[in-house]
């Protein structure tokens, strides 16, 4: 494959893409006077329409997508993504429409918010939802800050919030920004939450208890109602990072586990689309005791249709400009109408077999540090491979050369080495057994010629790149001159 | 109608080779008093075609798309070329996940990598990330990204900043020992100087403000900037239509240390107000404390170009609650959209695109205040919006165009109580002689 140049690298003066029409009011001096002009911008791109494209074909080529191949990349739920969404959410209606429109021109905005929330209520069993956060780590920090404002307006402005050591890092993250003190939790021998030591660090400080249900593990936390009712005891909150819904969709709702507040990623549960990292979004529902506390604007109906509600006095304010990410909720809707409740449990039955047809292959060929029964995922780790020198970097580099993505690496934090593996519902057996041939011709190889592995991917557009180099002495833009 | 791909054969060989006679079993681990025994009261499944109509329907209760409508404010119209949508649809840019492995990933990364560099040319900085939510909690990671650096209690931020970015900001420093305090505009609609100058101190980490500014004033960065610095605070330009980069002066040569603020203009639809683009450079020295992801170059083994994430230890994957932010999932995608407007507009058609904004808003500009009862509210200078005082007749100009199909702009009031009966007006390309004169007619006609 020939090597795409950046595109500074093919501009020369005199090519252009694009033209506006001419222009068609008057040219008047005076509007220009007083404004600090620029120069021509330096180094900006000069380039015809058919090098953008081909540019832009070409490096699309060399990605890795959904749409040609298996992504069994844990804790990612890396799920196929209908195509009709993608029409559906680019509708003229909703592209051309302005957020700051008066209410009575965005009736159907208003109406997806309003269906989409209530779905999500029904769907996750807690009483009220917020659109706004655009991704996930966004909802989790609007969760604590939800969790702040109500415990303050108790009179408790309580500083710790319990996280899990099998977290995902945006946990401590999130909650420290909202300004808590973060104190891990240890995990028991099944890899879940120890109810003794939950216990023993529950004290009338602790805001909250943050918690992946299943958790990173793909496991169930079994004992999720002792652990609610310790924390509620001492009057602390428990949130829980939805990241990993697909395993319990229609089949277990976390606001009847005591759950008081959550977050959902819709760019994983409800497949719209990840984009290479975004745009997501991640609505955060809560308990009826935290609804005063919500965003603004929530939308309410009234007499005169639907209608955007600002006069909320104990809201934590916005997370966020506007009405979040919306056509990614527009999307996420679609969704969830197609599926219908038969079809949503079915996702989660069928994400379950699939990743625990996985485990049981792989079984006995990679390491599983925690036998307990998984969910969506599963968790192993290099240690068998890490004999003969190969780690599960190198595990994940070969796989490229199979023709597969790698899964999750090195979380979670747990499982020394991990290789987390989530291959979702819409994986048919053919592609988890291609996978499952796969992974074991690799632990083959690992045994007889590990040099193969370890120097993977041999196939790629490029061989393995050196980070540690990049890191040390980075080159974070074109530096080149014309 | 579902998108799984196992056959009953399949489905009854897995279970087989699970050793389990149901999937329930799998489910065996979750407490029985908290399983769902009971279906979702959710609408039943809809085909495409149900589907495809329920949706026609909704979007068809929204204003008609050809509505003419002055609205700017944060969301600006512009024209998208079509290659925008063409390529950013290609199922290899919006079905992968973040780049995590760069041998798979080099399309994305090398996108990041040109967006990034594109932002820095625009913003005349050293360094950008690959993106955030949008401006105001691109703003919001600005605010605190400063306090970061400089650990002093207080921030300015212009009044005249986008009220919505105000609030974002207010609700992220809320339980941080921050203090925000406005500074509130002068005649001209730009930040007071003066109002500035009594309260930067000692203890200011950052002034932040925002050009043009939530009034439509492109404002005097460098005057800002030298103040900032004389006391040792950091200067923070938020930029929410990102189109002005295209002709006005660069923040960076400004004075800007942080620039953050909303790529909305460069190729996304206005969509009710997302996704959007968070976009943020800074100067090189304070990268260490920079958030979110950033693209860089590297070599493979037989010393090819290639591009990976770095520096990720900054972020909460390996640093955790130490940081320097929370986020994760950023807007690739629509930083890929920005990056094919702007190679495809290039460094002239941006030019002229910006030069066309300014142009024809003067033009309505012109011709609104030629209309007896109408005047220009602030005489500094404007990129493409515009404050206009309707001395308390803007109710019924609101209402008397939008019975004819025309939003004429947003009423300040409800941010500015004392901008009682101005409207902001935004014009751009998008806007053809012919509407500008009927908005100038149907004003006219309103107040007649």
């Amino acid at each position: 494959m020939s090597r795409e140049p950046l595109i500074f690298e093919r501009s020369a003066p005199g090519k252009r893409a694009f033209n506006l029409p001419a222009i068609d009011v008057p040219e008047n001096p005076a509007a220009l006077a007083g404004l600090p002009l620029r120069e021509e911008i330096a180094g900006f791109p000069q380039v015809s329409e058919i090098e953008v494209v081909r540019h832009f074909t070409r490096l699309s080529q060399s990605n890795f997508c959904i749409d040609t191949n298996f992504y069994p990349l844990g804790s990612c739920t890396m799920k196929y993504n209908p195509k009709i969404n993608e029409k559906i959410a680019a509708l003229a209606g909703f592209l051309g429409s302005h957020p700051l429109a008066p209410a009575g021109l965005v009736q159907g905005n208003l109406e997806v918010l309003k269906t989409l929330e209530d779905l999500l209520v029904e769907i996750t069993g807690m009483d009220a939802f917020t659109l706004q956060p655009a991704a996930g780590a966004h909802g989790e920090l609007t969760g604590m800050m939800l969790i702040r404002a109500c415990l303050s307006d108790r009179g408790q402005p309580r500083r710790v919030v319990l996280i899990p050591d099998s977290a995902h890092g945006t946990n401590p993250s999130s909650a420290h920004l909202c300004g808590f003190r973060v104190q891990e939790t240890r995990s028991n021998e099944r890899g879940t939450i120890d109810l003794a030591g939950l216990e023993s660090q529950m004290t009338e400080d602790v805001a909250a208890l943050m918690i992946t249900n299943p958790n990173t593990l793909g496991v169930f936390e079994s004992d999720i109602l002792g652990a609610v009712e310790i924390v509620h005891a001492k009057g602390g909150l428990v949130y829980m990072d939805g990241a990993n819904m697909n395993a319990l969709i229609g089949k277990i709702r976390p606001g009847d586990m005591g759950i008081d507040v959550m977050h959902l990623n819709l760019h994983k549960t409800f497949s719209t689309p990840h984009g290479g990292g975004g745009p997501g979004a991640g609505p955060v529902g809560v308990k009826s005791g935290l609804i005063p506390y919500l965003p603004v604007p929530v939308v309410r109906k009234t007499a005169g249709g639907l209608a955007l509600d600002y006069d909320r006095p104990k809201s934590i304010g916005r997370v966020r400009s506007f009405h979040g990410n919306f056509l990614v909720l527009v999307k996420a809707l679609a969704y969830i109408l197609t599926h219908g409740a038969a079809g949503l449990r079915e996702i989660a039955e069928t994400a379950v077999l699939n990743a625990n047809y996985i485990r049981k292959s792989l079984e006995g060929i990679y390491h599983l540090k925690y036998p307990a029964p998984s969910l969506h995922e599963c968790v192993f780790s290099d240690k068998y491979q890490k004999e003969r020198g190969v780690q599960n970097v190198d595990i994940a580099k070969r796989l490229i050369d199979y023709g597969l993505h790698p899964p999750t690496m090195s979380f979670p934090l747990i499982v020394p080495g991990a290789l987390m593996i989530e291959p979702t519902e819409t994986e048919g057996k053919a592609d988890l057994d291609e996978f499952i041939q796969a992974m074991t011709a690799i632990a083959r190889e690992a045994a007889e010629t590990p040099d193969i592995v370890r120097s993977a991917p041999h196939n790629s557009y490029v061989r393995r790149l050196d980070e540690t180099a990049a890191a040390r002495n980075p080159v974070l833009r074109w530096e080149g001159r014309e | 109608m579902s998108y799984i791909s196992l056959s009953d054969a399949d489905r009854k060989a897995m279970l087989t080779a699970v050793g389990i006679a149901s999937v329930d079993e799998l489910f065996c681990c979750i407490p029985d008093q908290v399983r769902l025994k009971r279906d979702l009261d959710l609408p039943p499944p809809m085909a495409e075609p149900d589907l495809l109509r329920f949706f026609q329907r909704i979007a068809a209760r929204n204003q008609a798309p050809d509505t003419l409508s002055f609205l700017g404010a944060g969301a600006y119209p512009h024209f998208i070329p079509y290659v925008v949508d063409y390529l950013s649809s290609r199922g290899e840019f919006i079905s992968p996940y973040t780049p995590y492995q760069p041998e798979v990933s080099q399309g994305t990364l090398q996108v990041i990598f040109e967006y990034q560099t594109l932002i820095c040319q625009l913003t005349g900085l050293e360094i950008a990330n690959a993106s955030l939510y949008e401006g105001a909690s691109a703003a919001a990671e600005a605010v605190l990204m400063a306090h970061r650096l400089k650990n002093k209690p207080k921030v300015l931020i212009a009044g005249a900043t986008h009220p919505e970015y105000r609030r974002v900001v207010g609700t992220y420093v809320k339980d941080l020992p921050v203090r925000l305090e406005e500074i509130g505009h002068d005649a001209g609609g730009g930040l007071d100087l003066d109002d500035l100058e009594r309260r930067i101190d000692a203890e200011t980490s950052a002034v932040v403000c925002q050009s043009p500014n939530f009034l439509g004033i492109v404002e005097n960065l460098d005057r800002i900037g030298a103040l900032a610095h004389a006391h040792q605070a950091l200067f923070v330009v938020i930029v929410a239509e990102a189109a002005s980069l295209g002709i006005l002066e660069s923040p960076g040569s400004s004075g800007a240390d942080i620039v953050a603020g909303e790529g909305q203009s460069f190729g996304l639809p206005l969509g009710f107000g997302g996704p959007y683009l968070g976009f943020m450079s800074c100067r090189k020295e304070f990268v260490r404390q920079f958030p979110g992801r950033i693209a860089g170059e590297a070599k493979d083994v037989e010393g090819r170009r290639g591009f990976v994430l770095t520096l990720s230890t900054r972020e909460q994957h390996i640093r955790r609650e130490k940081a320097t932010s929370n986020i994760c999932s950023n807007q690739a995608w629509c930083a890929l959209r920005a990056a094919i407007y702007l190679e495809t507009l290039g460094r002239q058609g941006l030019r002229q695109m910006a030069r066309q904004n300014i142009q024809k808003a003067y033009y309505a500009l012109d011709k609104l205040t030629e209309i007896p009862g109408v005047s220009r509210k602030f005489s500094g200078p404007i990129f493409n919006e515009f404050v206009l005082d309707f001395v308390g007749r803007w109710p019924e100009v609101e209402s008397h165009l939008r019975q004819r199909g025309v939003v004429a702009g947003l009423d300040l009031e409800p941010d500015y109580p004392g901008l009682k009966g101005c409207a902001l007006v935004c014009v751009t390309e998008v806007h053809r002689k012919e509407d500008i004169d009927r908005l100038a007619g149907l004003v006219r006609e309103a107040l007649r």
